[in-house]
């Protein structure tokens, strides 16, 4: 009696459960197609096979795109300034999120709510929403087309400060007080009592920081007007606009792929501190 | 004056889609199964790719004639127009798609953070009502992650107004500005007709829409918490 009640049910729900499945399935090999259709491509000869599209079915793999991508432009130096301009951002902003985080939660000051309320505020306002103002000040700076420039306008970070203000607050209080007890200075408090714990919180920071700048665009590709400062975004976009590139799509896809791998292969490895990282820093 | 649809057009297609994009994959992800990690792979990996090289990747897809796009849509029958990056009707879509392939799993995350802190005491006490699978996603499941959603929408609008990496590569804004959105339009008044009196404003403007529609979503959510 109970096998006849319950059967149809379970059947019902293993027939659901196949359907999902399927769903998923189909949905990720989808989500895949264009970077799995990149590195095939980057690898095929630049024969006319690749003119019509069709990459999937043949045996000849060669490094030349690669190597011809390379030749074409600058890359190595676009690299340098990626790597550059990324961590110039990232100690930045470590010690400038460090500093207000630990302001915001270790004194009382008059008017804090509102500052901190104001640094809040501009989280909402993207760096993109200023460019002209900002590229107008970097003009006055005189430092148009430098690496520094790129850098400059996330010099402070509304939402690391955040985040290291909220790490902060969870260290518990009576530790400070020993700290404070024992004699410690502003800076060893923050050294030995604050910063350990937190730890994870900037690693956290630190991630989605360099994904987010290794990845700019537009900011970069209006500051910077030469070679010496480009990055590789603004690079790779310059790259596929030469004359002499047209559609060898196995040019752009080897110029494209040396863009994204060092990040990619990162994320590859550390997938879940990656995604970790993504969950806590809400709006980057 | 189309400026203004053509920026809100996106968002209003954007934040739905990604709640769609950001939903169901991230309900299926978190189950169970077998090779999950090839799921989370598959969805994630697009999000910390550069706008740029997404863009200069789905280029070919979008490529009229024996592009990768045009050709998966022939093989399902469709026989409409193919030019997708230059045809007015469409650049804009062929946009979205490419935002959508790239930021659906960053707004999973949050879903699947969401889901995975949902008690479970809930899951049985409509088990034990008879509720079906149906009753159990619409009645439960959305209702309590309404703040994830809410917090998905304003992260999906913010992110529709700033990013115009993959306009600049795919677009250029055109066919005649019909993916044009504000922040492309704001770029091309200062830097390409060096408007400096017109990008301020538009600047303007900018600030005080984002600032005014993240004011007002704090403000009902923290209402309806009350």
């Amino acid at each position: 009696m109970s096998v006849s009640i319950s059967s149809p049910g379970r059947l019902t729900k293993n027939l659901g459960n196949w359907i999902i499945n399927l769903l998923a399935t189909f949905l990720a090999l989808l989500w895949s197609v264009p970077v799995i259709w990149a590195l095939i491509a980057s690898f095929r000869p630049a024969s006319d096979a690749m003119s019509r599209g069709d990459i999937w079915f043949s045996t000849s793999v060669t490094l030349e795109n690669y190597l011809h991508a390379w030749s074409l432009a600058p890359f190595r130096q676009y690299y340098i300034n990626t790597i550059i301009v990324v961590l110039t951002i990232l100690s930045v902003q470590l010690v400038t999120i460090v500093l207000a985080g630990f302001a915001f939660s270790h004194y009382k000051f008059f008017g804090k709510r509102w500052i901190f309320f104001f640094i809040l505020l501009q989280m909402m306002i993207p760096t993109s929403a200023l460019l002209a103002p900002n590229f107008a000040t970097i003009r006055w700076m005189g430092l148009f087309d430098t690496r520094l420039a790129i850098a400059i306008p996330y010099f402070g970070s509304a939402f690391g400060t955040f985040l290291v203000q909220q790490a902060f607050l969870a260290v518990p209080r009576d530790l400070v007080d020993a700290g404070i007890i024992d004699g410690c200075s502003w800076w060893q408090l923050i050294l030995h009592v604050y910063l350990p714990p937190s730890i994870p919180a900037l690693v956290a920071f630190s991630i989605s920081s360099v994904t987010w700048h290794w990845n700019e665009f537009l900011w970069p590709l209006i500051i910077t007007n030469s070679d010496k400062s480009r990055p590789l975004t603004a690079g790779l976009v310059r790259f596929t606009q030469l004359g002499e590139i047209g559609a060898q799509w196995s040019l752009l896809t080897a110029a494209t792929l040396m863009v994204i791998a060092p990040l990619f292969i990162t994320f590859l490895i550390f997938q879940r501190r990656f995604i970790q990282s993504f969950l806590h820093s809400g709006l980057k | 004056m189309n400026k203004e649809s053509c920026t809100l057009a996106p968002t209003r297609t954007w934040s739905p889609s990604f709640i769609i994009t950001g939903a169901c994959p991230s309900m299926l992800v978190n189950r169970k199964v077998r090779g999950i990690g090839f799921f989370r792979l598959a969805f994630f990996h697009p999000m910390v790719l550069p706008m740029v090289s997404a863009a200069t990747i789905w280029m070919f897809f979008f490529t009229p004639d024996y592009g990768l796009f045009n050709s998966a849509l022939r093989f399902l029958g469709y026989g409409g127009p193919e030019n997708w990056t230059g045809n007015p009707n469409m650049a804009l879509l062929a946009v979205i798609i490419v935002a959508i392939w790239k930021n659906s799993g960053y707004y999973m995350i949050y879903y699947l953070a969401g889901l995975q802190n949902l008690p479970r005491s809930v899951y049985d006490a409509a088990a034990l009502d008879g509720a079906n699978g149906w009753q159990t996603l619409w009645l439960i499941t959305f209702p309590l992650l309404r703040r994830t959603t809410i917090f998905i929408t304003i992260v999906a609008f913010i992110d529709a107004f700033r990013t115009i990496d993959h306009i600049y590569v795919l677009t250029s804004g055109g066919p005649s500005r019909a993916s044009a959105v504000l922040l492309f339009e704001l770029w091309l008044q200062r830097f390409e007709y060096q408007d400096i009196g017109v990008s301020a404003a538009i600047t303007v403007v900018f600030v005080i829409v984002l600032v005014a529609f993240t004011v007002t979503n704090f403000i009902n959510s923290e209402r309806k918490e009350a």
